[in-house]
């Protein structure tokens, strides 16, 4: 079954699908999506590195991921510049020095386009085994973080002062994001992760009532979207990564367009006051 | 070193950061069933205090112990989640602990939002919300409450019915009460302690209970009259716009740190007489002379 190169794109797409729903949901909640780009550009970097040490493609990814995101936190703490224009020097001069140095690594044949958009249809069987490996570990990691995730995204004082670690929950975040953007490469590239992350979870919203079940609910409609998305490029010979992404945001659409299951809106502090 | 009794206790409680005193001198405790008010203009020192007492800012100086195993019951000052995320009343009250279906509805019954159970928290109104989260504390049954400008953005009958329901939480559950106003002349007229903050300890005392005055009881109504007091200060300073400090003619002062950024050279102002001394103002003397001699 394996041998078919269509559903080994169809078992690792929906296996990243599923990964991605919990963390996209924070990803939203906590308002990180420019954060979520930054650590998916330097994903390139990794690669260039990956490449010029002949290491493992997802450990480069991940590590390089790592570094960027906790040279965010410390920048952050010196609080010279904001985090908004912290995020835009380290997204695009991660992006750039990777670009570049694969240009001089002459040695190596690298198709470029296959990192920045994802090649879904060309994932091994290893590929497979650590996007499965590697979703597991995320995931139970995400549920042993689960409480203090959420509580510190309500208010991390409140979560800090009845006992909690948000910022040891943070940094923990930040690697399993990392771990995710390692594994999530190949199905839709670089420069379309944040999608995945974002448009599952904002679909989601609409049809859910707790944190938990909007989590879930992110997982599904990422899983609907990577089957339709390929199903879409096969038919229509379309590129793979977009597609996903673009049957993605047709599933927002039509959740924005459908009638409402429950009361939501965007107007906090008001219109509900009985 | 904590008497049995208090559940914090701070002395001689300073905080720097980036060069600078937030707040120095503190001295205070709180023990079971007591409320303490801590007021002060913005930027006093007043939040910096209150979480340094539960441990979320480390003193400088001074002295912080604990109740070993103290329960937090912690309401934020301001608290905007944002609208992606989907949260009822009901699973807030779960947010930092598993608590038994049968407590969250008695927590909510007694804040009086039973029937917003269900509500996602975006839609609660201002007042409601702080109902909410005050259940939300209050369910965990804690032995410390902190209560950040509870009757901030709340209108005044609202602010005496939250002041209502903040006895109310102390006499059921017999719970101390750390809560910070930046209303300087209004408090809770069941505090025990009003603390006047302003980078240092400006004044303390009891607050007047105005209940039986006539002139209150027309001003405020007869409710309110005996749910909030009058805390008269009994500054011998003023604090100017630049940050430096203005000793009344005639005062005791003691409220001089050299170093702490709220004097510089105004040594022509400090007018040290001892006639007008309280007895507070003395204990702050011996206070900040220790200060001198560290620094």
């Amino acid at each position: 079954m394996l041998d078919d190169f269509f559903t080994r794109a169809l078992l690792a797409g929906i296996g990243v699908a599923i990964t991605v729903g919990p963390l996209g949901c924070f990803i939203v909640w906590r308002r990180m999506a420019y954060f979520g780009d930054t650590m998916a550009h330097s994903a390139l970097l990794g690669v260039a590195i990956a490449f010029l040490f002949d290491i493992n493609l997802m450990v480069g990814v991940f590590v390089v991921a790592a570094l960027v995101s906790s040279a965010l936190l410390l920048l952050q703490r010196r609080q010279s510049l904001s985090t908004d224009a912290l995020l835009g020097i380290l997204s695009h001069s991660t992006l750039a020095l990777g670009l570049v140095m694969v240009a001089f690594m002459t040695w190596v044949r690298i198709d470029l386009m296959g990192f920045l958009f994802g090649d879904i249809l060309a994932v091994s069987r290893t590929d497979i085994a650590f996007i499965w490996g590697g979703g597991a570990l995320v995931l139970a990691g995400v549920a042993w973080l689960w409480r203090p995730l959420l509580a510190s995204t309500v208010n991390a004082e409140l979560a800090e002062a009845e006992g909690m670690h948000p910022e040891r929950a943070r940094v923990a975040f930040m690697l399993l994001m990392a771990l995710l953007i390692a594994i999530a490469m190949k199905i839709v590239g670089i420069l379309l992760i944040t999608s995945l992350l974002i448009i599952p979870a904002a679909t989601a919203r609409r049809f859910s009532g707790t944190p938990e079940m909007m989590a879930v609910m992110a997982s599904l409609i990422g899983v609907v979207a990577v089957v339709s998305g390929l199903f879409g490029s096969l038919q229509f010979d379309t590129p793979s990564g977009p597609s996903i992404v673009v049957a993605a945001l047709a599933l927002f659409l039509v959740s924005q367009i459908a009638p409402v299951v429950r009361r939501s809106g965007p107007q906090p502090q008001e219109g509900g006051r009985r | 070193m904590v008497q049995r009794t208090n559940l914090v206790e701070m002395s001689g409680v300073g905080v720097r950061r980036g060069g600078r005193w937030l707040v120095r001198g503190v001295d205070f405790t709180i023990s079971p069933g007591e409320i303490v008010t801590l007021i002060g203009p913005n930027g006093s020192g007043k939040s910096t205090t209150a979480k340094t007492a539960i441990g979320l800012m480390k003193a400088d100086e001074g002295v912080v112990s604990r109740k070993a195993d103290l329960t937090i019951g912690y309401v934020p000052q301001k608290l905007a989640i944002d609208w992606t995320l989907p949260l009822s009343v009901r699973r807030l009250m779960t947010l930092t602990g598993n608590q038994p279906r049968a407590e969250i509805d008695q927590a909510l019954e007694a804040v009086g939002i039973a029937h917003l159970a269900d509500a996602e928290v975006q839609h609660l109104s201002g007042g409601e919300f702080q109902r909410a989260l005050m259940a939300r504390a209050m369910v965990r049954r804690p032995d410390l409450l902190i209560l950040d400008e509870p009757v901030q953005g709340v209108d005044f009958s609202g602010e005496i019915e939250l002041y209502d329901l903040i006895k109310q939480i102390r006499d059921r559950t017999g719970c101390g009460i750390l809560l910070i106003s930046h209303d300087l002349h209004v408090v809770m007229a069941e505090t025990d302690t009003v603390i006047c903050l302003n980078g240092h300890v400006c004044c303390r005392g009891a607050p007047e209970i105005v209940a039986k005055s006539p002139e209150y009881l027309q001003l405020f109504g007869a409710r309110a009259a005996s749910t909030l007091a009058v805390y008269s200060h009994n500054h011998d300073h003023t604090h100017l716009p630049d940050g430096r400090v203005k000793h009344a003619d005639g005062s005791v002062t003691d409220h001089c740190h050299p170093d702490d950024g709220h004097h510089h050279d105004h040594a022509g102002e400090h007018h040290h007489h001892a006639d007008g001394a309280s007895v507070t103002a003395h204990k702050h003397e011996d206070g900040h002379k220790g200060h001198h001699h560290a620094g």
